[in-house]
């Protein structure tokens, strides 16, 4: 039995090893930690009652919903796309679900909402989510600061995802893994901190006064602009655009987006982090907002195409949801109503005419639906913000307050710049050590059988 | 009158397409069809275990033409398919004796074009 024992010790101090050298030996102390200290912390609050439980069941239950559309935004992308690339979306965004959790708890979430450094970036105070325990933190008094740190953790996920549209069917897989990495910790946590952290230069805990709700600047512009620079930088997939054929399975397509505008509420209406009237404001707003928009896409595809298409709907859909993003939570229902109409003609006029015009190859339109869905959002809560819907948020032009407009604007060129050079910059120096894109033989087979040796659907049986 | 059957690269489809039109020839049936050649397919792995030599998805063009047609056909398929790859395909022509249009009954050349 004795060669057993030594296997099993063996192998347990080379995984100990491991994580040596990894350097997280800590994550597993204070995973040890916390679990003892949790209960005495919950018996704590509970005296305190600075926890409220429904609000922090309403904050967890969220980034469930908000994860769920990491996987919705596969079969949203994966459905688009062509039957021997179904497999590489999939995997892309699994991919960063994994990654990007990892990166988060490791240093996302310090560097986006520790300690403030400038007004720039946070520091490393909560690196391996070190001091973020479950009593309240500075951004939500009734909630565990770990529940807002799951909640966030969600977020970051889903950004880098998005840009998946625009580099989709030709990047490497070894390439996208990198870059994913590179860009959640230079481009999406610094912009985070300026925007949503305390102290950050943009935001309105301790900054200029810009608002976003839910992730308009921070998360769509961002993605957008980003899609923007991979397509510069890729260029166009092989035979765009008279010889790409048509999405290969639309109805998995809708049903990523069903996933997706589901999980939406938890996006928009659980970053009000509290299970309150806000909460239910912005949850109204998201809801309209999306409704609007994909009836205004529909109406549109029909008058000028003859037919109104499921691929417009749901895409319409999809642009009304990320618009209403940063404005969920200050806007009335008629704002919100103004905005979704907004989304849909101005992302529609973005795909079918902007497009065509310039002939980009923004594969599934994450530029064209995310990046100019979140800028005509970001300028509309300076229009049509309200302190009667949200007393912390802000008045906009249409409530007596045109600054905020200017602010919104400022706020959008600042992250759209930075995250457009920066993203630029990455894509550049992913490409000049592992090389950006597939062969061109690789991009004719398919990246399912060349980048992971399966298969989406098989042949015969 | 000629029978042509050619299977080439799924991603060729549209190229090859373009070109017999080009030529004016119209009537063409496409299937979607698996199959390997020398090249044995590509191994795929499921659960970490390996499949070796898969059949690929290929892309099979059926052409019926008259005998003066049979060339332009020829060079059509060659010049859209053709990638200098292993895998870019074959080109069988056979002959036809007889074909008949259903919707007037016409038969033989008047109803291959």
């Amino acid at each position: 039995m004795s060669w057993i024992w030594k296997r099993i010790t063996g192998r347990l101090t080379g995984i100990s090893l491991l994580f040596m050298i990894a350097g997280t030996e800590h994550l597993l102390a204070q995973n040890t930690e916390p679990a003892i200290s949790t209960s005495s912390n919950v018996a704590a609050t509970v005296t305190q009652s600075a926890v409220n439980t429904g609000d922090t069941v309403w904050v967890l239950l969220s980034a469930a919903l908000v994860m769920l559309m990491t996987p919705g935004l596969a079969f949203f992308y994966g459905g688009l796309v062509r039957r021997k690339n179904i497999l590489s979306i999939l995997m892309q965004c699994f991919m960063i679900l994994c990654i990007i959790s990892l990166q988060w708890v490791f240093c996302g979430y310090s560097l986006s909402f520790g300690p403030d450094v400038c007004g720039i970036i946070g520091n490393i105070d909560w690196l391996g989510l070190k001091n973020v325990d479950m009593n309240p933190s500075p951004y939500a008094p009734t909630i565990p600061h770990q529940a807002f740190a799951i909640f966030q953790m969600m977020f970051a996920i889903i950004t880098p995802g998005l840009i998946i549209g625009a580099f989709a069917e030709r990047m490497r897989f070894s390439a996208f893994c990198v870059f994913s990495v590179l860009w959640a910790t230079l481009v999406y946590n610094p912009i985070a901190h300026w925007v949503w952290g305390k102290g950050g230069f943009l935001g309105t805990l301790g900054g200029m006064g810009a608002v976003d709700f839910a992730g308009g600047i921070v998360v769509h512009i961002n993605a957008g602009v980003a899609a923007l620079a991979a397509v510069i930088i890729l260029g166009k997939r092989k035979g765009f655009p008279d010889s790409i054929s048509p999405p290969h399975n639309l109805p998995l397509a809708a049903l990523g987006a069903g996933l997706l505008w589901f999980g939406w509420y938890g996006f928009n209406a659980g970053s009000a982090l509290a299970a309150n009237s806000i909460a239910i404001s912005a949850f109204l707003a998201t809801h309209v907002a999306g409704a609007m928009a994909g009836l205004t896409w529909s109406v549109l595809d029909w008058v000028k195409f003859g037919k109104p298409t499921t691929l417009g709907m749901i895409t319409g859909a999809v642009a009304g949801l990320a618009a209403v993003t940063p404005g969920a939570g200050f806007v009335h229902i008629s704002g919100a109503i103004w905005i979704g109409f907004g989304a849909g003609i101005l992302c529609w006029l973005a795909v079918t005419a902007m497009k065509a015009k310039f002939q980009y190859d923004d594969s599934l339109d994450a530029f064209g639906v995310h990046g100019l869905g979140g800028l005509w959002g970001t300028l509309a809560v300076g229009i049509w913000a309200s302190k009667a819907v949200n007393p912390n948020g802000v008045d906009g032009l249409f409530y007596g307050n045109p600054i905020q407009l200017w602010l919104q604007l400022k706020a959008v060129l600042i992250t759209g710049t930075y995250s457009f050079i920066m993203s630029l910059l990455l894509f550049k120096l992913v490409d000049f050590i592992l090389k950006l894109r597939v062969s061109e033989n690789e991009e004719s087979i398919g990246l399912d059988l060349t980048q992971h040796r399966e298969a989406g659907y098989t042949l015969i049986d | 009158m000629k029978y042509i059957i050619a299977v080439i690269q799924p991603d060729k489809l549209d190229n090859v397409l373009k070109l017999l039109t080009e030529k004016e020839i119209h009537l063409v049936t496409v299937s979607t069809v698996a199959g390997r050649g020398r090249q044995k397919g590509i191994a795929e792995v499921y659960r970490s275990h390996k499949e070796a030599g898969s059949l690929l998805r290929k892309v099979k063009l059926e052409i019926a033409v008259n005998d003066d047609f049979v060339q332009a056909a020829i060079d059509a398929i060659l010049a859209g398919a053709r990638s200098e790859h292993i895998g870019d395909g074959k080109i069988f022509v056979l002959d036809l004796p007889r074909v008949i249009r259903i919707r007037t009954g016409e038969e033989g050349s008047t109803a291959v074009g």
